[in-house]
């Protein structure tokens, strides 16, 4: 598509040495903000679980059991779920993102080190706040720790659903159509799932006075130029 | 080519692609995973130049990422790795970065050695850094009348004490490290305040007589301890630099190469701790162990540290 602007958007993209450039969503503050609080919980619950079998242990080994868990939930709970579950944390696995290196691939034993031992930098002065400014102001979402250990948190990217079976008689185009022209029939014709029937019908409406009909026979006959386009005959 | 015609000819080696992906690493099937890695790369380059829909594009793009964690994200060998890091690696990279340790190591020791020199000859200098109750804590555990000479603890006390040591130490460590990354300050900051903290208290125990049951208990794990934090310090102040002065590289840049020094030595550092950790919470207040052992075996640790730093790893060439 061209354009004269460049337009802003949270893509990250890589050139592989295969020779095309690989694009992924970035995850941005809000996103990461919600795992993080996830993995909280799931942290605050397992400690209280451990307080608990440490009081039921008693006495000297009890404490051994709660310090050394204790330590270990602090420091190395990122780092285990990211290094097992590929950069996955229970509550990065429920918003849908993934630690990567920022060649990506899978993240590295020491690169989960770096970006987790420096979260004690990140979280000053208080919930973060580090964190935040140095993310907000990175081109890539990165926070000091993502920094240091070159890594990114990306979407893990959705199944897709292959759209290109459509059920609907194709129509040549009455004109000739530019290029961001045929994409636009096209990606009508492929997402028809996605819309509501009304949004569809509006947005069919703009191209009536191309086609000369009305209502649903008009969504169908785009629908008919995308199928068209893609090649069904 | 059109879309249509261009999915048909090729569903058959994205179909086979998925499957790759789906099992797992020792699938014999796996012998076609490079060339049609490679074939899909191409038909995600021929679907972004003929600009094929959408989803088409996304659905290859993600066959490609998967491919290429896959194909280029074989984490290397863990075993083979610590034991060259023991024998070589760690003391390479602390030479390597002598800059750093020697500052680190200055403004750990050197503040604490001035109040250990202070506070032994001051009466009251130590209430002006800790409160009463702590002193008085202080004083208590360390007190020549406790009972038998030196403490007398039991097995599951140890155990305690070894978690705890963990705790306290290791996570320290970390801080010391972490904030470095603020120019360094943080590191210096945690360093001269860990110093004179370990200064006083020593001095302190030394004016009060105590040192009888004061320096055997530290000088056994002291070498490994002290070093190790002096490290941490060593590597903070490692990321801090970067950000000061990146040379030829931006400052993410210069901040992530500097990381990976700092992180080997990081690991190293832990692991005394943990070396630490273990004489400090099964050794060191043993009251079965003479003193004059005690204080043997704490200066040859300190010879051994010395010279494991120093001396280990100069005949092989860095990694």
């Amino acid at each position: 598509m061209t354009s004269r602007h460049t337009l802003i958007d949270t893509n990250y993209t890589l050139e592989i040495p295969e020779g095309v450039d690989l694009t992924v969503d970035l995850a941005g503050p809000v996103v990461r903000t919600l795992a993080f609080a996830l993995d909280y919980l799931i942290r605050s619950a397992i400690f209280i679980v451990m307080m608990i079998v440490s009081l039921v242990l008693g006495g000297n080994v009890g404490w051994a059991v709660w310090l050394l868990v204790f330590f270990l939930l602090s420091w190395f709970y990122p780092i285990f779920f990211e290094m097992i579950r590929n950069g996955q944390t229970p509550g990065k696995k429920a918003m849908g993102i993934a630690v990567v290196n920022d060649d990506l691939t899978s993240v590295s034993f020491s690169s989960s080190l770096v970006r987790n031992l420096l979260r004690a930098a990140d979280a000053m002065p208080l919930l973060y706040t580090f964190g935040f400014l140095v993310m907000g102001g990175s081109k890539h979402f990165q926070r000091l720790g993502d920094i240091a250990a070159g890594t990114l948190v990306v979407h893990v990217d959705k199944e897709t659903i292959d759209q290109s079976t459509l059920s609907v008689e194709p129509v040549p185009p009455p004109v000739k159509l530019t290029e961001q022209e045929q994409r636009a029939f096209v990606e009508f014709a492929l997402r028809q799932d996605q819309f509501s029937e009304a949004r569809q019908q509006e947005l069919a409406d703009i191209v009536e006075p191309l086609l000369k009909q009305q209502g649903p026979n008009l969504v169908k006959q785009i629908r008919g130029i995308g199928a068209w386009l893609l090649g069904a005959r | 080519m059109n879309q249509t015609d261009f999915e048909k000819k090729h569903q058959a080696t994205w179909s086979a692609m998925e499957a790759m992906l789906e099992a797992g690493r020792k699938e014999s099937n796996l012998k076609y995973f490079p060339e049609t890695y490679q074939a899909i790369s191409h038909h995600l380059a021929l679907a972004k130049h003929r600009r094929y829909s959408t989803s088409l594009v996304q659905r290859l793009n993600h066959l490609v990422v998967e491919g290429h964690k896959r194909f280029y994200g074989d984490a290397p060998r863990l075993q083979s790795n610590f034991f060259r890091f023991i024998a070589f690696g760690f003391p390479q990279v602390v030479r390597r970065n002598h800059r750093f340790v020697n500052i680190a190591m200055g403004a750990f020791f050197l503040p604490g050695f001035l109040f250990l020199a202070l506070c032994w000859t001051q009466s009251d200098l130590i209430y002006s850094l800790m409160g009463y109750d702590q002193v008085a804590e202080f004083e208590s555990m360390y007190d020549p009348s406790n009972g038998e000479l030196g403490r007398e603890r039991q097995s599951d006390t140890d155990l305690m004490m070894f978690s705890f040591y963990i705790y306290n130490n290791i996570g320290i460590s970390f801080q010391t490290f972490a904030s470095g990354v603020f120019f360094g300050i943080g590191s210096l900051f945690y360093l001269i305040y860990n110093g004179i903290f370990i200064g006083a208290a020593a001095g302190h125990m030394a004016r009060i007589g105590y040192e009888s049951t004061f320096f055997p208990f530290v000088v056994g794990h002291g070498a490994f301890e002290l070093t190790a934090i002096g490290l941490a310090g060593a590597a903070g102040l490692k990321l801090g630099w970067a950000l000061i002065a990146p040379g030829n590289y931006s400052r993410m840049a210069s901040l992530r190469v500097a990381a990976e020094d700092a992180v080997r030595i990081i690991y190293g550092s832990t692991l005394m701790l943990l070396i630490a950790a273990f004489i400090e919470a099964f050794w060191s207040s043993s009251s079965t162990v003479p003193v004059n052992i005690k204080y043997a075996v704490g200066f040859s640790f300190w010879i051994l540290v010395i010279w494991y730093l120093i001396f280990v790893g100069r005949s092989r060439r860095a990694a």
